[in-house]
């Protein structure tokens, strides 16, 4: 009967040992010399103790211009605005990269828009986001097409941050040819 | 000609006084039945009207709630049928001849669309859907309230199985002890007695004692570098997230672009993690869930709290005016990081997403099928090097570099260039 127990002890030892060497995947592993692997400096999304709430990503200042920006978009968030950009401004580029304007407009509009841009996107047939007009009727041109991308309209928020000034236009001009073809 | 006319009119007038009772028949026949269509469309009106209603109006009405614009849902007991139509058509030439129209246009800023493609019946349909509707009594509807929570609890089934083991315990010790009091014991004394000249035998043999120890030293030394080996690796790190997002259902079932959200991998080191706003350029519409909506076991009453955490985050009162607003408070959402190089290793993104054209999911795994993300690939030295040793370069329509990519094919013999060839294994591409 001793033999028995000591048998048993001595198995539950082992599955235990086994078993602990599973470590948890809620934390980090270990690691050899953390020094090395952490950065001196505050990361892009890290915590910087320096500003209030204390993180590294900022807004930048209101007015800023981005380096190398050839188009500044100078007008206002507001229904004249909006009419403004729609009657006087045109597309600035003069050459067009067909390809990557394709893929940039499936990539940020075609979920909702469509990828003919009838607005049956992925999001409508499914019924999450709802009234989302064919390009066809509406009465758009590249200046009004380029202060919605910039501000949002209705329920479309902006899709600046996503986007660069220069891939902007791009999408412009993809529209245009769904629009009018 | 015109006196053709009048007779034939002649003539039929007088076959109705001739069928005076045909007639009423068949006229009243003729009248159910138009009554009888006119209610049948009446039903199939509201499903086109709901259908135009979503395609048109919803990106800025909705019927229980103000949006852009007013909620819509019993709009026909507050206006006319002919001033809505009115309105719908061109709201903006009927504002210059009706006063009400004008304090209607009042409401928002934003100046409602003018919809001369609609006819009169387009506009019945819509205005059928925004009447208030009968709530449906489905019925199993009752029926799921008593088949609704059974609490599964394992706890006794663990107490049962242990019972169960050490029964099975009890019983193979009793025909133990049942064959030695029988006299089958000297067959096991016998074995044991066996195993003991084994063990004296080993004791004596010193080339035996060698071989263990060199077995043993072996051995720790393969247990050791296993283990050391996966020290720093995180491979199926899975940290618990602030907020219960989920990528099947972002990336997966609704089919969102990677790069929608992590829109800085085609520019930049980083693959940006979203800022807020972008989650409000859907969420903005999107305040809850889908009935059906699961992520594990949580369902919609837990996974709508998850969405107002986004809320708070950005400072978003949904219930504001005009389809909600921004307080201008605003806290940032504490994302736990799980893809993490060391410092002294260096990566970007733009250079695989966009030079190379890899897909995210080479690196990252079948992320659109994950409710919960882990890190799916170890991210270690071993693991960069050996795919850079496979994946070739696409040389294709790539002018610029085309002397430079024939002189390298020809220098390693090869039709094509690797990474590794291209200098892809270089220490200082990586370490500097």
């Amino acid at each position: 009967m001793k033999k028995v127990i000591k048998n048993i002890i001595v198995l539950v030892v082992m599955v235990v040992a086994l078993t602990s060497c599973d470590r948890s995947k809620r934390a980090p592993n270990l690691q050899y010399m953390p020094n090395m692997y952490e950065p001196v400096g505050y990361e892009t999304y890290g915590d910087n103790p320096n500003y209030t709430p204390g993180m590294e990503e900022r807004l930048p200042v209101d007015g800023t211009i981005s380096r190398g920006s050839e188009f500044p978009y100078d007008y206002e968030n507001t229904p004249e605005g909006y009419e403004l950009a729609k009657t006087e401004l045109k597309n600035p580029l003069t050459e067009i990269d067909a390809e990557r304007a394709k893929s940039l407009y499936t990539i940020y509009c075609a979920s909702c828009h469509g990828s003919k841009g009838d607005g049956q996107g992925t999001l409508a047939t499914r019924e999450k986001f709802l009234g989302i007009p064919a390009y066809k009727d509406r009465e758009i041109t590249d200046g009004s097409i380029y202060h919605v991308i910039m501000f949002g309209k209705n329920m479309m928020g902006s899709h600046a941050s996503q986007l660069t000034e220069e891939e902007r236009w791009q999408v412009v001009a993809y529209v245009q040819e769904l629009k009018n073809n | 000609m015109y006196q053709t006319r009048k007779k034939q009119l002649f003539i039929s007038m007088k076959s109705v006084k001739q069928h005076n009772l045909i007639s009423r028949l068949t006229l009243s026949t003729i009248a159910l039945l138009f009554l009888f269509t006119l209610n049948l469309s009446a039903q199939g009106d509201a499903k086109n009207g709901k259908k135009l209603f979503n395609s048109n109006c919803a990106a800025c009405h909705k019927l229980d709630k103000d949006l852009v614009g007013p909620a819509l849902g019993g709009i026909t007991e507050k206006r006319e049928n002919a001033w809505l139509k009115a309105w719908i058509k061109d709201n903006a030439a009927f504002q210059k001849v009706d006063a009400d129209a004008k304090e209607a246009a009042a409401y928002s800023p934003t100046a409602m669309n003018a919809f001369p493609q609609f006819s009169d019946q387009d506009i019945d349909d819509i205005l059928e859907y925004t009447k208030p509707q009968e709530p449906v009594i489905t019925a199993g509807g009752p029926v799921q309230t008593f088949a609704a929570p059974v609490k599964q609890d394992n706890t006794l089934l663990y107490i049962l199985g242990a019972i169960m083991v050490v029964m099975l315990l009890m019983l193979f010790n009793l025909y133990r002890t049942i064959n030695e009091l029988k006299g089958d014991a000297p067959k096991s004394r016998s074995f044991s007695e066996q195993a003991n000249g084994v063990w004296e035998a080993f004791k004596r043999n010193k080339f035996l004692h060698f071989l263990m120890v060199i077995f043993f030293l072996l051995m720790t030394a393969y247990f050791a570098f296993g283990w050391m080996s996966q020290v720093g690796v995180d491979q199926g790190y899975q940290p618990i997230q602030p907020i219960e997002f989920s990528h099947k259902i972002h990336a997966g079932d609704n089919k969102i672009d990677c790069q929608y959200c992590h829109s800085a991998a085609k520019h930049s080191k980083s693959s940006g993690i979203p800022s807020a706003n972008v989650c409000m350029n859907c969420h903005m519409n999107i305040s809850e869930v889908a009935d059906d909506t699961k992520i594990g076991n949580h369902g919609k009453d837990i996974l709508d709290k998850e969405i107002q955490k986004l809320y708070d985050a950005v400072g978003w009162d949904p219930e504001a005016a005009g389809g909600g607003a921004y307080t201008g408070e605003t806290k940032p959402i504490e994302w736990v990081r799980i893809h993490n190089l060391p410092d002294f290793a260096y990566f970007n993104h733009s250079q695989h997403v966009n030079v190379a054209g890899q897909k995210c999911q080479k690196c990252h795994g079948p992320v659109e099928e994950m409710d919960e993300l882990y890190q799916y690939a170890p991210l270690t030295m071993d693991w960069c090097i050996s795919c850079h040793r496979e994946t070739e370069v696409d040389m294709t329509e790539n002018g610029y570099y085309k002397k430079i990519h024939e002189q390298l094919a020809k220098k390693y013999g090869v039709e094509k260039v690797t990474v590794a060839e291209m200098g892809g294994m270089e220490c200082g591409k990586c370490h500097y």
